[in-house]
């Protein structure tokens, strides 16, 4: 039970880093690397708050900076035309130098026995709840108005949102911007949950958000963009909770961690079209052998 | 309305592919006008087209729309007052909005309706605008474009471009990929929404007998130049076999085929 409600909790605060990576892959459909290094940035961020004694303002300051690690990727996509994966993993790299100069020129930092968000109302579940929802319920509602829509419609197709005199450019940094705040308050929520924060967890990031994207997708169904936040979120949990027992019934090393998130990720986004190369062999074969039953019955 | 002065177009400047497109084109338009443009392959109808909405940035010349000077405007500046309809039905929607999204995108420019992309007194005039195609699209506001046959999203990207009655319409064959049966509907929408809301039209065409029937005044292009431009009496005069003549005749073009404006 403590194992169930330690994933779901879990499950939950990485929800809003799939809600993050949910705008940029899905909406945007840029699969973003940024977001490896504005993870830890918004645990940085956090923490550094939070020792100084203002764990909520920390969060603000979290999503603030991870929102503006956001706009330099898009910025460089954009306006130094750099291709977008590239602008990234360039934004990312130069995130590493950041972190560690935001934690003092040190690799990890511990904010034990400090108040954080968690402690200060008494109960994690709620905590992770609460944000987890709300924050779904307004990026859902964000892409229900002008804006919200011009984003959607940029990630559709970008020459006719440019031909309905919106500017792609503003609409593709504000999305990653978004995305990436989203992601640095996941991270500094992570940073309060386990009361530290190192600048290795950014590694791999990426590939957890995109797996509980499509894990919530898959198990959930997809149904327009409001549902495919909630999914999101369920795939979070989802995911937890399997890496949760699979760690618990010793049949994987607990390091064994990111390969497992990998394969997910690649079975699923591989899974469409090894169905149809499936389904193209099967009726080939089928068609074959009629044809040698009618050979036969002729001959 | 429109008058497009000395307009220069290189492609690929400097290099040994060099290849001027538009050379020193002169064109006037009044308002309400409906130009048909004809030409054959290659002679810069739809770079024309690009360099009015921004795409391509002229080497020289001025393009003035209203008075306005668009000339070193971005394109989605220029945008707020243009609508341009290529052939391809499926560019000019987003294939996983709903037909109302995708509307009320185009009409984001002029809706007044608060932050939310759709409202009710918007959802009413799409409606309207919808039912008017007659083709029972009003009934399915709901579902995404990419859902629709071709026929039908040219038919709601002719809405989307005129939604926010443009001071100009850029037509660029927008009914060559389209079954005759559709063809034929969609030209005639887009003659009833062209003289509802007087936008002045440009549209290249490659079938002659449209390009002089349809619209008030016809040009012929060639070598990045306007080479022909008839209105009125001599326009309804003209035949097909005048037309080819003089192309012949005028074109810089020696051993041409018929066939190259024609296709």
């Amino acid at each position: 039970m403590t194992l169930l409600i330690g994933s779901m909790e879990l499950g939950l605060i990485y929800g809003i880093l799939a809600l993050g990576v949910y705008t940029t892959f899905r909406i945007l459909n840029i699969p973003d690397l940024t977001v490896e290094g504005s993870f830890v940035l918004g645990m940085a961020v956090t923490a550094v708050f939070t020792v100084g004694g203002d764990p909520v303002l920390g969060l603000a300051a979290a999503i603030l900076a991870g929102a503006l690690a956001g706009a330099c990727t898009g910025l460089l996509q954009t306006k130094l035309m750099i291709n977008p994966i590239l602008s990234g993993i360039i934004v990312m790299t130069g995130l590493y130098t950041v972190n560690l100069s935001i934690m003092g020129g040190k690799a990890n930092m511990s904010i034990l026995g400090n108040d954080t968000i968690f402690t200060m109302v008494g109960s994690k579940t709620l905590v992770a709840l609460v944000l987890a929802i709300s924050t779904a319920a307004i990026i859902g509602t964000f892409f229900r108005t002008r804006v919200g829509l011009a984003i959607r419609g940029t990630g559709d197709n970008e020459e006719m949102v440019r031909a309905a005199s919106i500017d792609a450019d503003r609409t593709k940094c504000l999305a990653l911007a978004i995305g990436n705040g989203l992601v640095a308050l996941s991270g500094g929520l992570i940073a309060q949950y386990q009361l530290f924060s190192d600048v290795g967890s950014g590694a791999g990031i990426v590939v957890i958000g995109l797996a509980s994207v499509i894990i919530g997708e898959v198990l959930l169904g997809r149904r327009g963009v409001a549902y495919g936040l909630f999914t999101a979120v369920g795939g979070s949990i989802i995911y937890r909770v399997i890496i949760a027992f699979a760690l618990k019934v010793d049949l994987f090393p607990p390091y064994s961690l990111k390969l497992i998130s990998a394969v997910v990720v690649m079975l699923a986004l591989s899974g469409p079209y090894v169905k149809k190369v499936l389904r193209d062999k099967a009726s080939t074969r089928k068609r074959r052998s009629m044809v040698k039953h009618i050979k036969e019955y002729v001959g | 309305m429109l008058k497009l002065e000395n307009l220069q177009l290189t492609f690929e400047k400097g290099t040994i592919g060099e290849k001027k497109a538009l050379k020193g084109l002169n064109l006037s338009l009044d308002k309400g006008d409906f130009v048909t443009i004809v030409g054959s392959n290659g002679a810069g109808k739809s770079t024309l087209f690009n360099a009015i909405g921004g795409r391509y940035r002229l080497d020289e010349g001025s393009i003035c729309l209203d008075g306005v000077d668009l000339t070193g405007l971005p394109e989605h500046t220029r945008a707020r007052d243009l609508g341009v309809l290529k052939q391809d039905p499926l560019k000019g929607t987003a294939p996983t909005l709903t037909i109302e999204e995708n509307l009320a995108l185009a009409y984001g420019r002029r809706s007044k309706g608060g932050i939310f992309a759709t409202n009710r007194k918007d959802l009413k005039y799409y409606r309207e605008l919808l039912s008017s195609l007659d083709l029972g699209l009003e009934d399915r506001m709901k579902t995404p474009v990419g859902k629709l046959s071709g026929g039908q999203r040219q038919a709601v990207t002719l809405l989307m471009c005129t939604i926010a009655s443009p001071k100009l319409l850029l037509l660029d064959e927008h009914t060559a990929a389209l079954d005759p049966v559709n063809a034929r509907k969609i030209i005639e929408i887009t003659q009833r929404i062209v003289s509802l809301k007087s936008i002045t039209t440009l549209m290249i065409t490659h079938d002659i007998q449209m390009a002089l029937t349809v619209g008030n005044r016809t040009i012929m292009m060639d070598d990045g130049r306007v080479i022909l431009d008839i209105a009125g009496d001599e326009r309804e005069n003209m035949t097909m076999e005048k037309l080819l003549e003089s192309y012949r005749a005028k074109s810089s073009r020696r051993l041409i085929d018929d066939r190259m404006l024609l296709s």
